[in-house]
């Protein structure tokens, strides 16, 4: 069987502080804050890999994402993948999720047969959780989203649970097809030094819009037809009143009040 | 079919095992509003099986048409079935706005339909305006809820959107003035593409924390298990319920259950305290008319200080200890 997983590389939520918006190009600056592997995107990998233990095969991670994020790929190949793609050219900054899906789209047709495609349910950053579904559009191949388990039943034949408000469903579905997870479905592993090292011999590969074969107007800004327009910083609707002192004097004013108000 | 639908603001009504999605009339109320720049009328439609109750009850909202995609084969939502109706109905009818919930079932259809007519989508939108000649924008939340930006779609049709639920105000009653348009749908058993088994809603009671007069929310900041044991113990003295955001979900540290905002539950407390949380309206959302809300957080320019009315900068983990301390101390001793 032969898994593709598509990770995303997002600025680690613990420097968020730190990210600053260049207001006259609309592009978000990353300068000093670490990318780390999307969350969700590191259940889907967990969950390929284990079904690669059950029914062998190959786990081939993709990503689109700038050069310098070999690193991310370099820790989905620790945590076991076979085989890491990075698809990075400058003419794809500025793609929205349809132009991303087509691009994804198109590396996954050039890798040939695969069986099941898996993804995050949406990501940290932009978290539209558009792009799994576009994905299977494009591919005209099914797929679902929220995944909480996933249980093979023959060859291609699948059962999965999905995820919906209040509830869930239990679907039959076949692959080729793309499904995203949702956190509870596993526990992603660790990875081991052992494993760091060993991943540091596989090779990742580089595609570039050329080995695509893409036309500069399907992607980037030129191939993404929602647009960012102008941004609005509301006005501070309710200056919150801000309480002064140390913790433990801050801490004891807002119990009194919340004493005094009944609460406790 | 000669059934013409006039309407060009259309909205999914979104349906699941014949429940309509609250969102849904949400989003009617906001699409009739937004219909008075341009004289333009509200459709809704709507997909399933066995659908005459939920039509009219539809129309009594106060659309212009519901146009009705009505078949055995509709029963379960499929997304590739669904698209495919909705698809000929937009080629058919050319509306010029297209509005759905930024549900589990919305946001995945309105994803479908994107990819197979090439054109925009505007997720996740917060509010709207629309122009005079037509031209509709999307309010998104944007960095951490920090600012909002505007999205556009302005060179494709229809204008495609997806609506958080829980921000516009489900419109009144006022009696059936529209009418119902059915549409064909030509649907396929191969564009069943999957099985649905089985259906399971497990709504139930409203839970604990839905009902908590008081609630404690965590989010990101809280790092750990041990915060977030701290904050589970000033929710219990407080007689409260613990919420979360989701990455404090996504870190495991609270339940799927406990998630407060778009995704998650709606909550209605006298008093809310967010923890370590930025504020971003994803989260705050879900909390509905507050009497007292409590920001507590690090950064001094945490969004959460925009929407609260009292706010506490610092280490969370001193502040709470030492909340827990003082009230402890107001009941003459520690641990009960």
């Amino acid at each position: 069987m032969r898994v593709i997983v598509c990770i995303k590389p997002v600025p680690d939520p613990k420097y968020w502080n730190r990210l600053r918006f260049e207001a006259k190009t609309k592009t978000l600056v990353r300068e000093g804050v670490p990318s780390i592997i999307n969350t969700l995107d590191k259940n889907a990998l967990e969950e390929a890999l284990r079904l690669r233990e059950k029914v062998d095969g190959e786990v081939i991670v993709l990503s689109l994402a700038p050069l310098d994020s070999i690193s991310v790929l370099r820790e989905a190949l620790a945590m076991g993948a076979d085989r890491g793609i990075l698809i990075s050219d400058k003419i794809f900054a500025g793609s929205d999720t349809l132009a991303t899906a087509y691009i994804l789209s198109t590396a996954m047709t050039k890798l040939g047969a695969y069986d099941i495609i898996l993804c995050g349910d949406q990501t940290l950053d932009s978290g539209t959780a558009q792009v799994s579904t576009q994905i299977a559009e494009l591919l005209d191949i099914p797929n679902l989203m929220h995944i909480t388990a996933i249980e093979f039943t023959d060859e291609a034949q699948f059962l999965v649970k999905s995820q919906i408000e209040h509830g869930y469903m239990l679907v039959e579905i076949r692959a080729p097809m793309v499904l995203s997870v949702a956190n509870q479905i596993n526990e992603p592993r660790y990875t081991t030094l052992r494993n760091i090292l060993e991943a540091e011999q596989k090779n990742i590969e580089v595609w570039s819009s050329e080995e695509l074969n893409l036309p500069e107007r399907l992607v980037g800004l030129a191939g993404s037809s929602t647009q960012m327009g102008d941004f609005i910083f509301p006005p501070k609707k309710k200056k919150a009143e801000i309480l002064q002192g140390s913790p433990e004097e801050q801490a004891a004013e807002l119990t009194d009040r919340l004493h005094r108000l009944g609460f406790y | 079919m000669t059934d013409v639908a006039e309407s060009k603001i259309w909205i999914i009504a979104e349906q699941r095992q014949r429940e309509l999605a609250e969102v849904s009339l949400e989003i009617i109320g906001k699409a009739i509003d937004l219909a008075k720049q341009t004289r333009w009328k509200v459709a809704a439609v709507l997909m399933g099986h066995q659908l005459n109750t939920l039509s009219r009850q539809i129309l009594s909202y106060g659309v212009h048409e519901v146009l009705v995609a009505d078949e055995p084969m509709l029963v379960n939502y499929c997304n590739q079935a669904y698209v495919k109706v909705l698809e000929n109905a937009v080629k058919r009818f050319q509306p010029e706005v297209l509005l759905m919930g930024a549900t589990a079932l919305g946001s995945d259809l309105a994803a479908r339909l994107a990819a197979r007519l090439r054109i925009g989508l505007s997720a996740h939108c917060i509010d709207f305006e629309l122009t005079e000649k037509g031209d509709l924008f999307g309010i998104i939340p944007w960095l951490g809820g920090n600012s909002l930006c505007r999205i556009s779609c302005p060179h494709t049709r229809p204008q495609m959107a997806t609506v958080i639920p829980g921000v516009f105000q489900v419109p009144k009653m006022n009696g059936i003035q529209g009418r119902i348009i059915p549409l064909e749908t030509h649907i396929e058993q191969k564009d069943l593409s999957y099985h649905v088994l089985e259906t399971k809603h497990v709504k139930g009671p409203q839970s604990e924390l839905e009902m908590a007069e008081v609630v404690v929310a965590g989010g990101w900041g809280i790092g750990d298990n041990d915060g977030w044991k701290l904050i589970e113990n000033l929710a219990d003295r407080l007689n409260g319920a613990v919420g979360a955001t989701r990455p404090a979900v996504d870190e495991s540290w609270a339940k799927e259950g406990q998630m407060i905002g778009t995704s998650g539950l709606t909550v209605r407390p006298k008093l809310y305290i967010g923890i370590a949380l930025s504020g971003h309206p994803h989260h705050l959302v879900g909390v509905k008319e507050p009497e007292l809300v409590v920001g507590i957080n690090i950064d001094p320019n945490a969004p959460i200080f925009e929407s609260c009315d009292i706010g506490l900068v610092g280490d969370y983990r001193e502040i709470v200890q030492s909340m827990i301390k003082c009230i402890d101390v107001q009941y003459g001793g520690g641990d009960e």
